[in-house]
């Protein structure tokens, strides 16, 4: 018995360091030089609209320019804002949109799988959620800046509500299409309802909801951003709107730049966490593209 | 058997099972069906394909309720999933986020034993399967035949006194599957469970049971019972050269062919059913 499982082993593939060590080498030139390739497309296009402006083809009044923004940044950094010092703008922003991520993402997976595993409960409130579904969710924003005030909280609901549709379709199909092998052998096995819901719907979901997770971080920012613009008293989006009342291009061009900074670092930790939870999956080739 | 059981250990009476189809009919899978196991009895049952071979073992582990008819495991009738089942499933069903030795602890833990006991007897049957070694890999990260070592263990670990395996080996490829024949069967001297195995390979079935028994095409009902008297412990795979083995093959397999030809008739009726020129060759064509 023992020696014939060996012959059955060797698809486990040995380390041979020579030639995998050629490759990984290969693959770092290769990525070095699409990176390049990245830097110098952002310079020629950030360089050309400099030139342009400097050059006084493109009008920095209504376009902005680089070095405007740059100076714009910088003055927030080193005096603060009208609002108060630039980073409790970003931390009130942050706060609005993490708050409402988290809120938004364990609802849509709390119902999402629920609703996916009861068929009462999914005829129930199909079509509420459907309703629901298809109001243009921006314009709740309104409504809960006057029924929550001017603080985070009316944000961090707006927030939730763009988050929780994305995250709970998923969820529901997710545990819809669980192999239905892995679960009669989880029952045969002796798993309770709830030991199969936690042990083999949520990770086989798991996949599905990920998927989703990229998108909803998006949307919490967005819902953040707007309920800001909508009535707030603190938050980059506050500070792009009085930007944009006083004809400053530039510093809405700024605040672009922070909000792209913090939507790329939300969805650097996203896949990181992503790789930890999903670890178990065979590694995939396009891992590359993740990064987008 | 050599003894006779008091209690058989599986007992399916007169069973019929019937399923709503997507476009609104009822298909009859199986039709006053009777089989008997008795315990510790290795029981395969072949027949040709869609004759609902498989669904015998979702009655007998409760997957399923019988339409009429009665399932009784251990004298029991089936209500829910039977207690001391295992299965072992046609395509993986290890679980692919567990770890070897995870998947091979499940049930153990899912039965409420606690985690160090449960591993300490993941690892005891991960050794018996030959998987030492492998306890913290992912189950991409084995082969086919690895997999299925790992399911045998996950089943086997509960002790089950009825072992249900729905063609198991036939994604490997032939020679693990020969391989594979022989290791279940060593396994299963060790707890000498009552044994179903669903097969379509009759040489499969000769090398590794006490009994054959061999199902009408669809819907299917027990055509003959054949008893193996091949003397245990066998070599599943030299045991095929052996003349008592080919006598039983051609025996078994007159009763065998013309159910395939009938399966296989009715298949080719269905696609050409739309030509005017040649009906449904077979009269029992419209119950597929």
């Amino acid at each position: 018995m023992t020696t014939s499982f060996q012959s059955t082993a060797t698809s486990v593939p040995a380390d041979q360091p020579s030639p995998a060590r050629r490759r990984v080498s290969a693959r770092w030139r290769r990525r070095g030089g699409i990176y390049l390739a990245r830097l110098t497309l952002m310079a020629v296009l950030i360089g050309g609209w400099q030139v342009g402006v400097n050059a006084k083809w493109i009008d920095s009044f209504f376009w902005g320019s680089p070095d405007g923004a740059y100076s714009q940044l910088k003055t927030w950094i080193l005096n603060g804002t009208s609002q108060g010092s630039l980073a409790s703008q970003i931390l009130v922003t942050l706060q609005e949109a993490l708050y409402g991520f988290l809120i938004g993402v364990v609802l849509g997976v709390v119902f999402g799988i629920a609703l996916g595993r009861n068929q009462f409960l999914s005829d129930l409130f199909a079509p509420f959620i459907k309703v629901a579904n298809s109001i243009p969710r921006i314009v709740l924003g309104s409504f809960f800046t006057l029924a929550f005030g001017y603080g985070i909280k009316s944000k961090v609901i707006l927030a939730v509500v763009l988050v929780f549709f994305g995250v709970f379709f998923n969820a529901f199909q997710g545990t819809r299409e669980v192999d239905r092998n892995l679960l009669s052998n989880a029952r045969i096995l002796g798993a309770s309802r709830w030991q199969t819901t936690r042990q083999v719907v949520l990770p086989s979901a798991f996949t599905w909801i990920m998927a989703s997770l990229h998108i909803s971080f998006g949307f919490a920012l967005i819902g953040a951003l707007v309920g800001e613009l909508l009535g707030a008293d603190q938050g980059l989006g506050l500070l792009i709107k009085n930007s944009q009342n006083n004809t400053d291009i530039n510093g809405v061009l700024a605040g672009m730049v922070l909000v792209a900074l913090i939507a790329l670092v939300a969805e650097t930790l996203i896949t990181l966490l992503e790789n930890r939870v999903l670890r178990w999956r065979p590694p995939q080739q396009s891992a590359d593209l993740t990064v987008f | 058997m050599s003894i006779p059981p008091s209690r058989p250990a599986i007992e399916l009476n007169g069973v019929t099972k019937k399923f709503a189809t997507p476009n609104g009919g009822i298909y009859t899978a199986l039709q006053d069906l009777d089989l008997t196991v008795a315990p510790g009895e290795f029981c395969a049952v072949v027949g040709p394909t869609g004759c609902g071979k498989s669904t015998t073992l979702t009655l007998v582990s409760g997957l399923e309720r019988p339409t009429s008819g009665t399932a009784l495991v251990d004298g029991r009738p089936v209500a829910g999933i039977t207690a001391g089942v295992g299965f072992v499933f046609q395509n993986d069903a290890v679980f692919p986020w567990k770890s070897v030795l995870d998947n091979v602890a499940a049930g153990p833990r899912f039965r409420g034993q606690g985690k160090a006991a449960a591993n300490t007897l993941a690892r005891d049957w991960l050794r018996r399967v030959g998987l030492a070694g492998f306890e913290d890999r992912y189950p991409h990260q084995l082969s086919g035949g690895m997999r299925k070592r790992v399911a045998l263990a996950q089943s086997l670990i509960n002790e089950p006194e009825v072992l249900l395996m729905d063609e198991p080996f036939s994604a490997l490829d032939v020679q693990t599957r020969s391989i594979m024949s022989d290791e279940l069967l060593s396994l299963w001297e060790l707890t000498r469970p009552a044994v179903v195995f669903v097969t379509h390979d009759l040489e499969e079935a000769i090398a590794l049971a006490d009994k054959v028994v061999v199902l009408t095409a669809g819907p299917g009902r027990v055509k003959a019972t054949f008893t193996v008297n091949l003397p245990r412990p066998r070599n599943a795979q030299e045991i095929r050269f052996t003349d008592e083995f080919v006598g039983l093959y051609s025996e078994i397999w007159e009763a065998l062919r013309s159910e395939v030809e009938t399966a296989y008739a009715r298949t080719t009726a269905r696609s050409t059913a739309q030509t005017p020129d040649r009906p449904a060759s077979s009269p029992n064509a419209q119950v597929a």
